[in-house]
């Protein structure tokens, strides 16, 4: 057993992840021990979520600015993440042709491709460049709003900030992560295929045959939803980061920087879980 | 102006009467371990203009928040019309504050939107049984009545300081408000804007006999909008009255502070 010590979200050193500035507004991290902290803000989300879901579920119900979010986080993500999808089959198609040859098992090559696309690469890809582009869009985009008393101005307009700006987006992540899991699946799977046939004549109908033989709903459902949590996380937290922003522009730096260093760090670890879970309920 | 029923030049001493509007009764407020308002008690009437004065960093803008709900006290109440708003869910807050009309101190507009939709922003979500057409008519109403003849389609980051205070005003009166709560109207703004400000003030109370609360530092201006004065220091009102009442308080903050404005 080692004596190592708790790290807490506001005790990372922000030179480790190219930052002046911690994670953490100093307000916020002063004088009190890590565990403190991160019970802290681990209980400031918990309400956050909890004003978040009574605001989504009481009318009246932002649909403009929820059809609007859908848009510029599904829409304007989709070439980005159908770009990483592609570039991840390909990179998988030469090193798994690689290691396959060395073992003999060559003709395993398509299911390599297809199961590793489909249940790991694609949904964590997803996850993690969403997470960079619309995190910091939405942590930077609300944390401006905050600093300039936007926010303070949508409240004084009896409007209420969760339901107008918090909900619609986090709703529009959950529902936009799965179905840009599936255009980085398939991007993936067509690319892959473009880098083997070009090493060894093969064709598309086969390639797909052969990869998804003995596959079957389990393999593709449950990996493609769990990029639900991915999108819940990753709005949240963005949302979150981005509402109790403090501190002019130093403090929306800080927000989009944090948006997508916790987000991106929480998708990663709701992966680990989901994983779990996934192999559990769905063997 | 229309007269209360409320007397307060003693501050901290606070008598609420049917027609008071806005009543704080013993707020107080920190910052951490900084105390931004330690005790404050004020009223204002229908149809009365209280001017707030101050130094910077003395809990103007603080208190101001207060009353609308967008800060919640550390202890003490504020009525407003006789509701207690303390404990008020986000949605039971929302109610009052259509009643309320909030110009912030750098106007606080919506940068993604143009003139005519920040002023249509809380008709769009209060008054939906309004056609788009009428919506439209009513908006160009009320920036006319702030002076904005023209420049509707315009971003926020186009207009002038003193331009986007005349929108954030149309904003604030868009839903009728029985109170007007206006954060430093005239800061930043150079004199002739700052006089324009004040006149519009001015003929806005005559027109609609609302309530108002006016945060400043700047007396002359106070002076000008204002029926009664209160003037802040060290979180608490040291004094309060009319500014002849002002003029011939003998504590030296008050002598100091008339002195140099």
């Amino acid at each position: 057993m080692t004596d190592a010590k708790p790290i807490a979200i506001a005790d990372i050193d922000p030179s480790l992840i190219g930052l002046k500035t911690p994670l953490v507004p100093p307000t916020v991290s002063s004088a009190k021990g890590p565990i403190i902290q991160s019970l802290e803000w681990f209980g400031d989300l918990g309400l956050f979520l909890w004003q978040v879901v009574r605001a989504a579920v009481t009318p009246p119900y932002e649909f403009r600015e929820l059809f609007r979010q859908l848009d510029e986080i599904g829409s304007k993500s989709l070439p980005l993440v159908a770009l990483a999808g592609a570039a991840t089959g390909v990179v998988l198609s030469l090193e798994a042709r690689y290691s396959l040859t060395r073992f003999g098992a060559k003709s395993l090559l398509p299911a390599a491709i297809v199961f590793s696309v489909i249940h790991e690469t694609g949904p964590i890809i997803t996850g993690l460049v969403v997470s960079g582009r619309v995190g910091a869009g939405i942590g930077a985009e609300l944390a401006s709003m905050k600093v300039t008393e936007q926010i303070d101005a949508i409240e004084a307009s009896a409007v209420n900030p969760y339901r107008l700006l918090v909900a619609p987006r986090i709703l529009a992540c959950i529902l936009m992560l799965p179905l840009l899991t599936l255009g980085a699946d398939l991007c993936g799977l067509v690319m892959g295929w473009v880098a083997q046939a070009l090493v060894e004549p093969l064709s598309f109908h086969q390639f797909i045959t052969s990869g998804f033989k003995g596959a079957d709903f389990n393999d593709f459902l449950p990996p493609t939803f769990k990029t639900a949590v991915f999108g819940l996380i990753i709005g949240l937290v963005a949302c979150f980061q981005g509402m109790r922003t403090k501190g002019g522009a130093e403090g929306v730096g800080r927000a989009a920087t944090s948006s997508v260093v916790l987000s991106s760090l929480f998708v990663i670890l709701a992966d680990v879980v989901l994983v779990k879970l996934i192999i559990i309920f769905f063997p | 102006m229309e007269t209360t029923d409320q007397v307060a030049v003693k501050p901290g001493v606070v008598e609420v009467g049917s027609n008071v509007a806005v009543a704080v009764q013993d707020l107080h407020k920190s910052f951490g371990t900084q105390h931004v308002l330690n005790g404050v008690s004020l009223t204002v009437g229908r149809g009365e203009t209280l001017a707030v004065l101050g130094r910077s960093g003395s809990g103007k803008s603080v208190l101001l928040k207060l009353i609308i709900g967008l800060e919640k006290p550390d202890s003490g109440s504020v009525r407003i019309h006789g509701d207690d708003i303390a404990g008020l869910a986000l949605d039971q807050m929302g109610e009052i504050r259509k009643k309320m009309g909030f110009l912030f101190q750098h106007a606080a507009l919506y940068d993604s939107l143009t003139v005519e939709q920040n002023v249509s922003f809380p008709l769009e979500h209060h008054k939906k049984e309004m056609s788009s057409s009428e919506r439209g008519d009513r908006v160009r109403e009320l920036l006319a009545e702030v002076g904005m003849q023209d420049g509707f389609g315009k971003m926020p980051s186009d207009i002038s300081g003193g331009m986007q205070k005349r929108v954030g005003l149309a904003r604030a009166l868009a839903l009728e408000p029985d109170i007007l709560l206006l954060d430093e109207p005239t800061a930043g703004l150079d004199p002739i804007s700052s006089g324009e400000i004040d006149e519009l003030v001015l003929k806005l109370q005559e027109e609609h006999h609302m309530a108002s609360i006016v945060v400043t530092h700047d007396l002359h201006s106070a002076k000008t909008i204002a029926d009664r004065l209160a003037l802040l220091n060290e979180g608490d009102v040291v004094v309060e009255g009319s500014f002849e009442q002002l003029e011939e308080s003998d504590i030296e903050f008050v002598r100091e502070f008339l002195r140099q404005s």
